[in-house]
């Protein structure tokens, strides 16, 4: 844990707390230690969705359903069996994660808006349900007796204390989970879910985990609100205004960043309240008027939050200066072992159909190791279908696939890659705003269990690839050549025997399309095969061993380069009967 | 309770399903335009029923008076919401939601959507507040002989069963159907609606076309805009408003929307004439108070097993 937290977040996690209590002793009165407590409870929940949401971004709406369980969790526990709340928030996290886990594995099934309009049913309906069941305003009785025990204090730093307590946890396992492959797969889940997948991350499982933390720190944070409120209603604690504020906060002050939702609480929070006490009561609602102009200001100006303005304000973004070690002169390629004997992939009766469309058909043939195999075939021919088949993206309609004898039918992507099967895209899928190494690293966590190794592994494959001074650049910024090489490096370092490379020399220049291939050529030296789809032919032929040419969907010629770019009906696939005709008989 | 008593009585929440029903298809269609073709997540639509609420009462009670149309006044009221309503929205468009929409998403993260959401709840909430700031909390219906009287249609199994129909929610219904229908002729068909779809489709594809594509996305968000406020005018005949009266049927909007698969108009018509059947019919086996976590739980259920909607056919690709 202590190596996953940076000891400067950690110190200045400590010393905004500890200024923020301070505020406690300055401010008049208890009005404003009230004041000063609620922001922190804010920013918990505000944690709680940007560690869900701001990483991940899957948008939740519903986030009031978890802090409205944990709210009227402690306060059912005390009024109805008289538990303490120093138990009943605990108890409301571990259910705030049962139903972090309930919502998230159903729901997880919808993406985009979808996902985040299903969220927004579940705690409307929870708000219908506790009305039904007749809790519609539950309060909190007065203990006289052992009153810290049932957390009732008269000063109301007690609870600001709590609170800062909660808060400083919540930012700790924030700060945790950012930096640690946990984070990183998230990170990567939202800038490009597909990839994520096929470069070996289990995205549904990091996101039920995440909801999961996500649910169990926001029903903590609503079991706390219920202890200073003393009132619990459905509409307090599930309102749409929750779920709003959850969103809003982290938003304003930045998505996705650590602090994102401390400043957001810290500014609108106390903005809210102290215009509804100065107006609130000759003029109803003008701190609502007020807060919604405020937050479609900050939209406007500064889109992505406070936090990244200010950032950009004071140092406008530029590439991260590189601090790379040197790095050992790179060893003159291995030689390159003979292709062995035996099967690693092979594809048998391969069909897929799209509607009336058979996109791929009855296409059977062997990939021994070692080998460099090229699949080419007209636009059209079934290719990428093929490819999609392999990494399961798309599920075959008819016969079989089998690594080192394995079938892959029914496998997931993130499966398939971690049995060894790595890929590439035809149009890069970059996780755009991570630098080049994280890029790598996503795709490095799968086969080593550590982050350093991980970290060590995603540094090799940016050198096997003739990237290792631009692991620090944004992947944003890249050249067409050099987020060729990364999503190849990223591919590489979760060290796949087989590599499918979906058109990896498309949009490149001469110089740059020999550069790749030279990159490609050396693989097999360190124990990848490789699958190479292409649509032009002449790079090609002095790369492979051997061709597989489609051709609508079926396999039309399969052999050594040579013999291929001879076959007849190989040249009328590619330039039309007319032309084969002609040069038959010319 | 015995069999013809409750056949009397699901029959009157069928006939109420579907007359408040109609009424929600209007408001799904005026959805559809911003948010099933557009793709804006737009939290605000509530709201600005509301504000056609609001605009229809004052104009029925203040204005119009009921001497001179007599028993028509309130529909002229709710009509007269359109072009207010239109003017509302395609300013609110070209000031603050054009940031985010249309080629400018492009690029941006989530294609704008979360940029959106907050702008939206921003509008929301200053609509809710300014209307509770210059009207106050108590709710207002507009009362006219027609919300009180009712047409009996005698089921004909015995002699006293009969089915009530409300003349207000009759003929708001009926007057929706003729709307919805007016406006999906006019995506269908025109080549104003052509553009709207060509410039949701593919906002830079379209511009290439020579479509200016801001400004189908203003019309697309006026005309929603505006649809919201015609049938705000045409709900407050039988529903009270009140400021913040918009979060009652946002989901229901919503609910509409995606049951009739996204990008149609006719499926949102369809969509919301579901919601309301559902909401009517499950009083008759549910508590009073669960009417809408019926809703709900069905908008949720049919996400997660059709979110291509009942109507609509499967389009998303991977």
């Amino acid at each position: 844990m202590a190596r996953l937290l940076p000891p400067l977040t950690l110190l200045l996690i400590a010393a905004f707390c500890l200024a923020w209590l301070a505020l406690g002793w300055v401010v008049p009165n208890r009005y404003y230690q009230l004041l000063l407590t609620l922001v922190p409870i804010w920013a918990v929940l505000g944690v709680s969705w940007n560690l869900f949401s701001g990483y991940s971004g899957l948008v939740s709406f519903g986030h009031a359903a978890f802090f409205g369980l944990g709210a009227y969790t402690v306060t059912l526990l005390l009024v109805r069996f008289g538990l303490t709340p120093w138990f009943g928030i605990p108890v409301a996290a571990v259910l705030g994660a049962v139903a972090g886990l309930a919502i998230g594995a159903p729901t997880f099934r919808l993406r985009g808006i979808y996902f985040a309009l299903a969220m927004l049913a579940y705690p409307l309906v929870l708000t219908y349900l506790f009305d039904w069941m007749g809790l519609q305003e539950v309060s909190i009785p007065l203990q006289r007796e052992h009153a810290a025990w049932f957390m009732q204090f008269q000063d109301p730093r007690a609870y600001l204390a709590i609170a800062l307590g909660l808060l400083a946890v919540s930012l700790a396992i924030s700060s945790a989970v950012e930096n640690s492959r946990f984070g990183l797969s998230l990170l990567a889940i939202k800038q490009n879910e597909l990839a994520a997948e096929a470069a070996g991350v289990d995205t549904r499982a990091w996101k039920l985990r995440a909801i999961a933390l996500s649910g169990t720190i926001a029903a903590a944070a609503g079991g706390l609100y219920a202890m200073v409120l003393l009132v619990v209603t459905p509409a307090s604690v599930f309102g749409l205004v929750v779920s709003a504020e959850a969103v809003i906060l982290p938003m304003f002050g930045g998505a996705g960043t650590l602090w994102g939702p401390v400043i957001g609480a810290a500014i609108l929070v106390p903005l809210a309240e102290t215009l509804r006490a100065e107006f609130g009561t000759f003029l109803p609602g003008i701190h609502g008027v007020l807060y919604g102009l405020a937050i479609i200001l900050v939209i406007l100006l500064a889109p992505e939050g406070l936090y990244w303005k200010i950032r950009d304000l004071r140092a406008p973004r530029q590439a991260r200066a590189e601090t790379t070690p040197a790095q050992a002169p790179r060893p003159d390629p291995a030689p390159r072992p003979p292709i062995g004997d035996g099967t690693l992939l092979e594809v048998r009766g391969l069909g897929r159909n799209f509607g009336g469309v058979a996109a791929v058909q009855n296409v059977s043939f062997r990939v021994p190791p070692g080998e460099i195999l090229g699949i080419i075939g007209p636009n059209g021919a079934g290719k990428t279908t093929l490819f999609n088949m392999l990494n399961g993206i798309v599920a075959p309609s008819a016969g079989d696939l089998r690594f080192e004898g394995r079938s892959l039918v029914g496998l997931r992507p993130n499966a398939i890659c971690r049995l060894g099967i790595g890929r590439t895209f035809q149009v890069v899928r970059a996780f755009a705003r991570m630098t080049i190494l994280e890029n790598v690293l996503v795709g490095a966590f799968v086969a080593h269990a550590t982050d350093a190794e991980a970290r060590q592994a995603a540094r090799r494959a940016l050198a096997q690839v003739g990237l290792e001074d631009k692991a620090q650049a944004i992947a944003g910024d890249l050249t067409t050549r050099e987020l060729r090489l990364m999503e190849l490096a990223r591919a590489l370092a979760s060290g796949p025997r087989l590599l499918l490379l979906d058109e990896p020399l498309a949009g490149l220049g001469a110089a740059e399309t020999e550069e790749l291939i030279a990159v490609v050529r050396r693989l097999p030296a360190a124990g990848v095969t490789i699958v190479i789809i292409e649509h032009t032919m002449h790079a090609m032929v002095g790369l492979v061993d051997r061709f597989v040419v489609l051709d609508q969907g079926r396999l039309l010629a399969e052999g050594p380069p040579a013999q291929v770019t001879r076959q007849p009906e190989v040249i009328e696939a590619y330039l039309g009967r007319k032309w084969a005709l002609a040069h038959a008989a010319g | 309770m015995s069999a013809a008593a409750f056949i009397e009585q699901a029959a009157q929440a069928l006939t109420a399903g579907i007359l408040v029903g109609c009424v929600y298809g209007l408001l799904c269609v005026g959805l559809a335009f911003i948010f099933g073709i557009m793709r804006v997540i737009n939290f605000a639509q509530g709201d600005f029923m509301m504000v056609g609420m609001y605009l229809a009462f004052f104009l029925t009670t203040n204005v119009l008076g009921t001497t001179l149309l007599g028993d028509a006044t309130p529909f002229v009221a709710a009509a007269l919401t359109i072009p207010v309503l239109f003017v509302l929205g395609g300013a609110l468009h070209r000031l603050v939601i054009a940031r985010t929409t249309g080629l400018r998403a492009v690029g941006l993260s989530a294609e704008g959507h979360q940029a959106q959401l907050i702008l939206t709840l921003g509008i929301a909430l200053v609509l809710q507040n300014g209307a509770l700031i210059l009207l106050g909390t108590s709710p207002h219906t507009v009362l006219t002989p027609l919300s009180s009287s009712a047409w009996e249609v005698p089921l004909l199994y015995d002699d006293f069963s009969a089915v009530f129909v409300n003349q207000a929610r009759a003929i708001a219904a009926l007057l929706s159907v003729v709307v919805a229908f007016a406006l999906f002729r006019l995506v269908s068909s025109t080549r104003l609606g052509k553009s709207l779809r060509a410039a949701a489709d593919n906002p830079e594809a379209a511009t290439y076309m020579g479509i200016d594509v801001d400004r189908a996305h203003r019309i697309a968000f006026a005309i929603g805009t505006a649809v919201a406020g015609l049938a705000g005018g045409l709900i407050v005949a039988y529903y009270p408003v009140q400021p913040f009266v918009g979060v009652d049927f946002i989901i229901i909007m919503y609910a509409g929307v995606v049951l009739g698969g996204m990008g149609s108009i006719s499926g949102a018509f369809w969509g919301g004439i579901v919601i309301g059947l559902v909401q009517q019919l499950s009083t008759l086996v549910m508590p009073l108070q669960l009417q809408n976590a019926a809703i709900f739980a069905a908008f949720v259920l049919i996400l997660l097993f059709r979110p291509q909607g009942l109507f609509g056919r499967n389009v998303e690709r991977a």
